[in-house]
């Protein structure tokens, strides 16, 4: 007895390893092929490393052998699901660098298409960190009132997750005939849907234990990293660029930006689920006033862009999405740099999970709402 | 005394959350038939798509057999994949002059990315987007396919290249 005794409270033999263990890249609370080396002690995380670029596609460097009108389609595979955003992005560079002024119906459509997939992106979010969690239930739900923004999107783009709506000076086509009455009824539908995911997530007890003080991000060190959208919003980061550098028909509409300083996950939960509401009033305001007028301006067949450097940053789902294209005059640009909220969201993970158990881990990545090919690119 | 007290009424107050949530679970276990899931391969008949749906591209055929393409291969230019070939020929025409025409339209739908550039490119509206979406094959061969159908000629309004 004494034996055991010495052996539990004053030997070294019970000492613990740290060790190395693979999460991913066939981790189903990764979303994709992330792969992270975590050290572990026990339970606990000591450090981690992300491995990206297992689906690496070389976005940027086919951008340089197509078209600008041609690129636009292959930012919809980057983030899927700010399909609307990422295309809008490339649209307003082009747009500015020529000097182009698109129609306001044109600002107005691509304004209430953004909202939509932000609405659509963050229900797709709400979905997955329920099931991330354990609760497959929200998962089922999410999808069901999701459905209903991706067929405005296919009644109007032809497309749900690919639209390749925005072209440089407008959009592809024009709002369909229903597309007024269909947003109408999808906000009326959701605005009662959105107490039902409070009640089923957010007041839960397991829920808010699991979240409540965990993966703590400070206002400096979401500076440090870049953590844009809202991750760097729930830790007091205003970084929205709908309002600090408005675009579109944004400048035009009355919202509020969402922040929050308590900075765990708990924090950039709520944000999104707040941002939600301020969605769906944006779209509110916006839709009964559509002016009449083109929905794109004629280009030249060929676009080319001055000599010189264009950069355009847009507020995604997930934060800053910029896009730079360095010009020789030429009809393809000669670099095409993306940069993405998501690469820079995911290098933070380290500084918020240290300490944590591996199962808050999952918890912190879900907050993140990390997009994996929006990493890799 | 105080503590162990607020940790009895913490029970409660998790175990009323936990009903909370199952009130709205329990209301569509009671309530099926507002359930949205769609039988997909047993409404194959009634299933219609959006008529802006891009499922694959078409090239549009009159009554005749004739179509508006006449080979001038801007499609071709403008699409981001090269899943378009333009093959063309030359005939000569009664009055002894030498044209070109389209021979086959060739489209590698296995490499498209059903963007729409070309359909929008079109000078002359020969193109669409078709809503069949079941593009499941045995070959991969299957999937390159000629567009300007069997014996179709051009038709006669449509501008020459």
């Amino acid at each position: 007895m004494s034996e055991i005794k010495e052996i539990m409270f004053n030997s070294d033999r019970l000492a613990t390893d740290e060790y190395l263990v693979n999460m991913g890249p066939q981790h189903p609370s990764t979303h994709g092929v992330l792969r992270m080396l975590v050290k572990l002690e026990g339970e606990k995380v000591l450090n981690i490393q992300p491995h990206i670029g297992y689906i690496h596609s070389g976005i940027e460097k086919m951008c340089e052998a197509i078209s600008y009108p041609q690129i636009i389609h292959l930012t919809d595979r980057m983030d899927y699901l700010s399909a609307h955003m990422n295309n809008e992005a490339v649209a307003l560079c082009v747009e500015n660098a020529l000097q182009v002024e698109v129609p306001e119906r044109v600002k107005y459509i691509r304004t209430i298409m953004d909202e939509l997939a932000r609405l659509a992106s963050h229900q797709l979010w709400w979905c997955v960190m329920g099931m991330d969690l354990g609760a497959l239930t929200t998962f089922f739900y999410g999808l069901r009132d999701r459905e209903m923004i991706l067929d405005i999107f296919e009644e109007t783009c032809g497309a749900r997750l690919t639209v390749n709506y925005n072209l440089p000076g407008g959009v592809m086509f024009d709002i369909h005939p229903n597309f007024q009455k269909r947003v109408k009824d999808f906000i009326t539908y959701f605005r009662k849907k959105l107490p039902e995911y409070d009640q089923l997530l957010t007041g839960n007890v397991i829920f808010r234990e699991r979240t409540e003080g965990i993966g703590h991000l400070s206002l400096a060190d979401a500076i440090a990293y870049g953590v844009t959208g809202p991750s760097g919003r729930a830790s007091g980061f205003s970084n929205d660029l709908r309002k600090h550098q408005p675009y579109s028909a944004y400048p035009l509409v009355k919202f509020n930006e969402i922040l929050d300083h308590r900075c765990d996950t708990l924090a950039r939960y709520e944000v999104r689920m707040k941002e939600m509401h301020e969605s769906l009033s944006i779209i509110e305001q916006l839709i009964d006033n559509i002016p009449e007028g083109d929905y794109a301006v004629k280009m030249k067949s060929v676009i080319k862009l001055p000599e010189g450097e264009f950069y355009q940053r847009v507020e995604t789902a997930r934060g800053e999405f910029g896009v730079y294209i360095v010009s020789d005059g030429k009809k393809n640009p000669y670099r095409v740099k993306f940069r993405s909220p998501g690469f820079s969201n995911l290098f933070a993970l380290n500084n918020m999970a240290k300490g944590h158990k591996i199962a808050d881990l999952v918890a912190i990545m879900s907050t993140l709402d990390l997009v994996i090919p929006d990493i890799d690119r | 005394m105080k503590s162990f007290i607020e940790y009895i009424v913490s029970i409660f107050k998790g175990l009323w959350t936990l009903l909370i949530g199952m009130k709205v679970t329990g209301k569509y276990f009671f309530t099926p038939w507002k359930n949205v899931t769609q039988q997909y391969p047993e409404n194959r008949e009634k299933l219609v798509m959006f008529e802006r749906f891009r499922g694959e591209v078409i090239m549009l055929h009159n009554e005749n057999n004739e179509h508006s393409c006449n080979g001038c291969g801007i499609c071709e230019i403008n699409c981001p994949n090269g899943s378009i070939e333009i093959i063309s020929k030359s005939i000569l025409t009664a009055d002894g002059k030498k044209k070109r025409i389209i021979d086959q339209h060739i489209y590698h739908l296995g490499m498209c990315t059903l963007c729409n550039l070309c359909v929008k490119a079109c000078p002359s509206g020969a193109l669409a987007m078709g809503q069949n979406f079941e593009h499941a094959v045995w070959d991969r061969s299957l999937l390159t396919k000629v567009l300007n159908q069997e014996g179709s000629t051009i038709a006669e309004n449509v501008k020459e290249e």
